[in-house]
């Protein structure tokens, strides 16, 4: 936003700029300012970025061997790992890439919770991020139904049925969804159909993000407001370019050890039995990533209040800056939000880790006080840290802490406290 | 401009937002409906079973709108634990009686009232059946008797054609 008077050296890119500025907005994004001391939990966005793409890519290919239709689908997608050239790789990277694009937002979430990045100014730069994680589950359990395995099939069964517990209409809205009395071809054509949308709102919305990001600027470790471009900035290339480059090299690494040695481990194996309406599998799992939800809808004996619960876990969030009111953004300088931070993050954990497990006895108890206090760390927790904390001294600038401290720094700093 | 004026000019605003919303929802209206079941899945609306060479204690299990329905021949033993409980004893208190006709013949949609599993035959707590999903019990007349099903799992409408053929639907 700053390169207003950019004009390009040749000829032929100033005429060209002139009447589409697409010039001017690459170099915007090279000399972005960006905070010089991003650690490496703010690669991920350039890694999710890098996920989408693949996502996209790699599910457009398999839509042009893939058969939408009941009784077809199972047969489609063996036919994609047999005899379609190289299809075993595309659809083993398309659903191992769905776990890596989880596992990268999951990390990308708790850097953001850790570092304070959702306060003022950035509340809508969160919030979009929140509707594209909405939007990626959406995504992800259509896909999960495509190939119309065992899973595929008693996993949309349950969770179109979440509506059904919405008082008086829940049970035509079900019909509706399922364009029939059970889940059918319909239902498999019109999944497939919003599968195939949903990348593309995700990715309207991820330039949104960016943009929303590119007004304020990158919040960073220490979670102070900086002068932009100053002695704390360095431009985005090429200094975050090669660091977040590097950073999906080993990310790779990690994708690509799931897709040629273990490309089975985070799937289900029901999900290569066909699709049968008159026997459920004896566990219903969702997919990992869905888990710690999954828990808390079990944890509730009620079926309107478990199915509220899990919408409340997620709703919760979207409201979080609103929730956490404390000006210190960075958990380096809130001593007690810090050890909350990882009791949420073990709770999430545990949600996790239950919600795989059969819903009786010991899991179901511990599922019970998990989900009570992931409710209590936003609702309960977080308000009170914002009035009672007692936060730590936070540094002026990025280059004070390394520099001891100047004196003018520190003149301005007891300035700040008289006023 | 005159208060008349602009009182004429309000009415032609409200009516020509009124018109639009009219027009916009009857367009949005099809490209919705168009998701509800078609024509060819509502034709498929009834099904005969032939249950000449169903025992006593034995059930089959057949597929009715796409759902499994239970047709369970039940013992009297069964019979009578069925019309023992005492109705404040039930979540969803029905009779016995008012969901199987002819009380050796049990005939429901054999889908759990809580998210829409097939609950296993022959287990649970009272001998009844079991949804392995998220663990609702439900008795021999397929009433939930504990576990977080809301209601009991449902009748749908069938007859006795003959002795040996049930119509559902």
């Amino acid at each position: 936003m700053s390169n207003h008077e950019y004009t390009p050296s040749s000829k032929f890119g100033k005429w060209f700029n002139d009447r589409l500025p697409l010039l001017t907005l690459g170099k915007h994004l090279t000399d972005y300012p960006t905070p010089k001391n991003l650690n490496y939990w703010w690669t991920f966005g350039g890694i999710l970025t890098f996920c989408l793409i693949t996502q996209i890519v790699t599910g457009l290919i398999l839509a042009m061997h893939y058969v939408a239709h009941a009784d077809l689908a199972f047969g489609s997608v063996e036919h994609i790992m047999r005899n379609v050239n190289y299809g075993w790789l595309i659809r083993y990277t398309h659903a191992n890439g769905a776990s890596m694009f989880f596992l990268a937002v999951y990390i990308h979430i708790f850097r953001s919770l850790y570092y304070g990045s959702y306060k003022s100014p950035r509340e809508i730069i969160w919030i979009l991020g929140m509707i594209i994680y909405i939007l990626m589950m959406a995504a992800a359990f259509m896909g999960y139904v495509l190939p119309w395995g065992q899973m595929s099939f008693w996993g949309a069964t349950v969770i179109t049925n979440l509506f059904s517990a919405i008082p008086l209409i829940g049970e035509s809205i079900v019909t509706w969804l399922w364009g029939g009395y059970s889940v059918d071809n319909p239902t498999l054509t019109r999944f497939f159909s919003l599968h195939y949308l949903i990348p593309f709102l995700i990715l309207g919305l991820v330039v949104l993000h960016i943009w929303a990001l590119h007004v304020p600027g990158n919040n960073n470790p220490i979670g102070i407001d900086l002068k932009k471009p100053s002695k704390d900035t360095v431009p985005f290339h090429p200094y975050i370019v090669i660091k977040d480059l590097f950073a999906l090299l080993i990310f790779l690494i990690i994708f690509a050890f799931f897709v040629f040695y273990s490309p089975n481990i985070l799937g289900h194996a029901d999900n290569y039995i066909e699709a049968n309406p008159m026997v459920t599998p004896a566990h219903i799992v969702p997919e990992w990533y869905l888990l710690p939800f999954y828990a808390i809808l079990r944890s509730v004996p009620d079926k309107l209040l478990g199915v509220i619960a899990m919408f409340g876990a997620l709703f919760i969030l979207v409201i979080l800056p609103w929730l956490d009111t404390s000006r210190t953004r960075s958990a380096i300088f809130r001593p007690l939000y810090k050890q909350f931070y990882w009791f949420l993050v073990a709770d999430v954990l545990i949600l996790g880790y239950v919600g795989a497990m059969p819903a009786e006895g010991i899991y179901l108890l511990v599922a019970r006080v998990a989900t009570a206090y992931y409710f209590a760390h936003f609702l309960i927790i977080l308000p009170v840290l914002s009035r009672k904390e007692k936060v730590l001294d936070v540094p002026l600038s990025i280059t004070e802490p390394v520099l001891g401290g100047s004196v003018s720094a520190s003149a301005l700093r007891q300035k700040k406290d008289k006023l | 401009m005159s208060e008349k004026k602009v009182k004429r000019r309000e009415f032609i605003f409200t009516a020509t937002y009124a018109v639009g919303a009219v027009g916009v929802g009857a367009t949005i209206w099809p490209l919705i409906d168009q998701m509800n079941p078609d024509a060819s899945v509502k034709a498929l609306a009834s099904t005969e079973v032939d249950i000449s060479n169903v025992e006593r204690g034995q059930s089959i299990t057949v597929l009715w709108r796409g759902k499994p329905v239970f047709i369970r021949r039940r013992t009297e033993e069964e019979i009578s634990k069925a019309k023992e409980v005492d109705l404040k004893d039930l979540k969803h208190p029905e009779r016995d009686e008012d969901r199987a006709k002819n009380p050796e013949w049990l005939v429901m949609l054999g889908v759990c009232t809580h998210l829409g599993c097939v609950p296993l035959g022959d287990t649970g707590e009272y001998g009844g059946w079991f949804c392995p999903c998220h663990g609702s019990h439900y008795d021999t007349s397929g009433r939930i008797r504990k576990g977080p099903a809301p209601t009991n799992m449902e009748v749908p409408k069938y007859e006795f054609v003959n002795n040996n053929i049930i119509k559902i639907g």
